[in-house]
């Protein structure tokens, strides 16, 4: 097997924008505003930055296609800048151009940047998309929520829990992140929210209610990476690494055959095991510190729980309303509000999570600062649970 | 012998409330007030007349035993493409081979009986003809055809071989009497005095076509058992019976009470309803209106016992849900310019290159089976799905339009776009293996659930309003207590 990623490349600096309906703001304005807080962080020239990688999904409705945007907005010295989309998980994706361009030693400084503006359609919820010219033929019209609904009938089918049951799992789901969105200043949400409240929300797709919905909002994130010898050389004590970075995509076994059940995600668990076994983590319920999962929909983080094997299979709902993943509980997952407060904009959502990791390892996380994280674990999907891309990331201090 | 071999209908399941049309209406068309009792038949919003005529033909070809089709013949006068043949449509989404005559006929409320004379005149020299007859007609908002018209389709197959019932005659006649018409690129119809259409029009026309066709049978008016004579003014078939010499009481059940008048349909509809019931060696007599009249004088044949389709006229007419939102219809049918909101303006344009090549998948719901390994899938694709085999080139086609399904996981979607929401949809699985995310149609609010029957219906997936094309797809319906399989 390869050796693979862990400790071979550091993250040296990170920047996050505000996330919200940035009314105020181009995506050029969003790209800088991240760029200018990472550099800082980095501390070093930008002239030093060799490659970049810049991940925006649906370009259309705001930098358009290539990588020009990002050379262009930050004025990159003529450096070689690849655009990537693969759904909500492409700024993991750009992450992962980064971070392979400096373990294979193409070059030794390299930024991954995820941008999108979401809020320039006119209307709410997340914008619609072009599917291709035969899929938009014959592919059910359907929405993110919809798509993302029938985990819940799969689920509670699958595992003989009431409907009622495992909507208040989800609606603790939503509670819990809104309660550590509240405390993040550069969240979207800030509000708490109660139980009731979610359980009482419109319906968007049966049975998903709005407070079951992440928001949908604008945002960029980055990072820098280097080797572990040029970041010590930079005079960074406090090391941050890269542990493992895996993508699983569906061949369309879910979508085609009927060996898949519709209560999980086959991608999820493919990743989460590859990424496990990079990082040389054997257990992991007890070893990672934090979770930044892709809670698109609190059902979503919910049957994550499980395909992330942090839950066991059928066991996500007893955890969730146990405590188990709360900011005071043994793996508090969204420690930063997560989707659900910070939206989604899909470009940035994966760097926004390693930015909260980063941070948290960091010991930068203000109020919401856990004691002494060392392994976190970003999750992203994109697509729909019967067709879909997942990626996992771990990161963590550097030789744990 | 030439005759009909098969028979079959459909109705659209949602049934409009009179009563909702005259709550509605009554304001500024009191004498809607009158009209007001029992309901019409309406399309579904992704229900026309080619999606009609689909559902008819495969109820018509569920009890079908003949060999292979020589030829489609489709009458309407509401067929949805002015030039592309929608004959051709319903052709493909019955996945039948391509070396086959297609013709529409249209122009008249003797469409569907004029389809039916070519079909007989055809005399079986080409092979069995399929015949289907489609209406949905729209009207202004509060007109009295409003009320009266209804939604529906029937379809026959035409040959010598295995008739259920034997052309004994026809008779036609060509009287230009315009008692409405509807100009080029106009959306509704314009209507004359109904006193001068009663006395000079159907009294005078019909009565002698029917006539003159029972004088080339060899019968009298005593001699039939069903006349079929369908009018849309009051007591009108009744007269019409008696200036033939035939018994009122012989008069088919014009079904005003439970679909309406549909149109250059309606005579087929009539008398695939009746065939239901024939006995061997009744008589049936139907008789169009419409610029002449057309007359076709029918006996049923001793197979015409165990000669029944899948549901039929009557099963369609169970198959129902009653529609009290009269707001709803109008919507449906574009009377009134109500907000869709942003999702609505999708660009749905359709790459015809791209729906060329895959006609076979789009307009037949043809999947694969795989030969190494014989995992039934859809869409067909040049590597087997089955994660166990995954071989290449292995699959041929296999149709899954007509294989029974089950509901694995759904949701009902309050954002998406529909001009019904809120939008169902779900995994489906095929029984025998295969499975795709699909639209449900014909769904409703807290009727829907995991495990639940559903087959597949021929409906519109998309318009693409800005270029006057609509895209067709397969849709899952759930079952209704009662509904026949289709296994055409």
């Amino acid at each position: 097997m390869a050796s693979g990623i862990k400790d071979k490349v550091a993250i040296i600096g990170m920047g996050c924008s505000k996330f919200g309906e940035r009314w105020d703001c181009d995506s050029e304005d969003l790209m800088v505003e991240a760029f200018e807080e990472c550099i800082a962080d980095a501390g070093i020239d930008y002239k030093e930055i060799q490659a970049a990688w810049l991940a925006t999904a649906i370009e259309e409705i705001h930098v358009g296609k290539g990588g020009i945007p990002l050379s262009v907005a930050l004025r990159l010295p003529f450096i070689p800048v690849t655009r990537v989309e693969n759904f909500c998980a492409s700024g993991s994706e750009a992450l992962r151009g980064a971070v392979y361009a400096v373990a294979s030693g193409a070059c030794d400084i390299a930024l991954a940047l995820g941008v999108e503006k979401l809020k320039d359609t006119g209307y709410g919820g997340l914008p619609q998309r072009s599917r291709g010219t035969l899929n938009s033929m014959w592919w059910a019209n359907y929405s993110a929520p919809g798509s993302f609904a029938q985990l819940a009938t799969a689920y509670s089918t699958k595992h003989g829990i009431d409907p009622a049951e495992l909507k208040r799992a989800m609606a603790h789901i939503s509670v819990k992140s809104h309660a550590n969105g509240a405390k993040n200043p550069k969240a979207h949400l800030r509000n708490k929210i109660t139980e009731e409240q979610v359980l009482r929300a419109p319906t968007v797709a049966e049975p998903l209610g709005i407070f079951d919905c992440c928001g949908v909002s604008d945002g960029a994130a980055c990072a820098i990476v280097t080797t572990p010898e040029i970041a010590k050389a930079l005079g960074k004590k406090d090391m941050i690494t890269v542990k493992a970075l895996q993508l699983s995509v569906s061949n369309g076994t879910e979508a085609g055959h009927n060996s898949w059940d519709g209560s999980h995600f086959m991608t999820a668990r493919i990743a989460s095991k590859r990424a496990y076994e990079e990082a040389g983590i054997r257990n992991p319920r007890k070893e990672i510190d934090l979770a930044e999962v892709h809670d698109c929909f609190s059902v979503t983080e919910l049957v994550t729980m499980e395909d992330l094997y942090l839950s066991p299979e059928g066991g996500a709902v007893k955890d969730v309303l146990d405590g188990f993943y709360d900011s005071d509980g043994d793996l508090p997952c969204q420690i930063d509000g997560g989707l659900k407060c910070f939206g989604h904009p899909i470009g940035s959502s994966g760097l926004r999570m390693v930015y909260e990791l980063y941070l948290q390892m960091l010991g930068r996380a203000d109020q919401r600062q856990v004691e002494s994280p060392k392994l976190g674990l970003t999750h992203n999907l994109g697509g729909a649970p019967h067709q879909n891309v997942c990626s996992v990331a771990i990161i963590g201090r550097m030789g744990v | 012998m030439i005759g009909l071999t098969a028979f079959g209908g459909y109705i659209p399941r949602l049934r409009l409330s009179r009563k909702s049309i005259a709550e509605a209406n009554g304001w500024i068309q009191p004498g809607l007030r009158g009209l007001a009792k029992g309901e019409r038949s309406i399309c579904n919003w992704d229900e026309d007349a080619v999606t009609l005529a689909v559902e008819a033909a495969r109820d018509c070809l569920s009890c079908e035993s003949g060999g292979p089709l020589a030829a489609i013949y489709l009458g309407s006068t509401t067929l949805p493409f002015a030039d592309r043949q929608n004959a051709g449509i319903v052709a493909a989404a019955l996945d039948l081979d391509e070396d086959l005559s297609t013709i529409d006929i249209t122009s008249s409320q003797r469409a569907g009986t004029a389809a039916l004379v070519a079909a007989l005149d055809a005399g079986g020299t080409t092979g069995n003809i399929l015949v289907v007859a489609s209406e949905t007609r729209r009207t202004r908002a509060a007109a009295q055809q409003e009320m009266i018209f209804g939604d529906g389709a029937a379809a026959f197959t035409v040959g010598t071989d295995d008739v259920v019932a034997e052309l004994l005659a026809r008779h036609s006649t060509s009287v230009d009497f315009v008692d409405h018409y509807r100009g080029q690129n106009r959306d509704f119809d314009y209507n004359w005095e109904e006193r001068w259409i009663r006395d000079e029009g159907y009294l005078k026309i019909m009565p002698r076509a029917i006539s003159a066709a029972l004088e080339k049978a060899g019968i009298d008016g005593g001699a039939v058992d069903v006349l079929i004579a369908p009018a849309t003014l009051k007591r009108v078939p009744e007269k019409i019976a008696q200036m033939t010499g035939i018994a009122p009481e012989k008069l088919a059940d014009p079904l005003d009470g439970a679909v309406g008048m549909t149109g250059c349909a309606h005579p087929l509809v009539l008398l695939s309803r009746a065939l239901e019931d024939a006995a061997p060696g009744q008589v049936l007599v139907v008789a169009s209106f419409g610029q002449g009249c057309d007359v076709l004088v029918f006996r049923a044949t001793e197979r015409i016992a165990d000669r029944k389709p899948a549901n039929g006229v009557t099963g369609y007419l169970a198959r129902r849900r009653e529609e009290t939102n009269y707001n709803k219809f109008m919507s449906f049918n574009e009377l009134v310019d109500r907000e869709k909101g942003m999702r609505a303006e999708l660009d749905n344009q359709t790459a015809l290159t791209q729906l060329y090549r895959r006609r076979d998948m789009l307009f037949g719901l043809v999947g694969g089976e795989c030969d190494a390994c014989g995992t039934h899938q859809f869409p067909r694709s040049r590597v087997c799905v089955n994660p166990n085999c995954n071989k290449t080139n292995t699959q041929k086609p296999f149709r899954f339009a007509d294989v029974p399904a089950k509901i694995m996981t759904w949701s009902a979607d309050h954002l998406t776009y529909c001009p019904d929401p809120p939008l169902h949809y779900g995994m489906i699985q095929f029984d025998g293996g295969g499975r795709f995310l699909a639209n449900f149609t014909d769904a409703d609010v807290g009727g829907v659930a995991v495990g639940q029957d559903v087959r597949m219906m021929f409906r519109i997936k998309d318009f693409d309003n800005q270029r006057g094309f609509r895209r067709y797809f397969w849709k899952a319906a759930p079952v209704q207590a009662g509904e026949g399989a289709i296994d055409g």
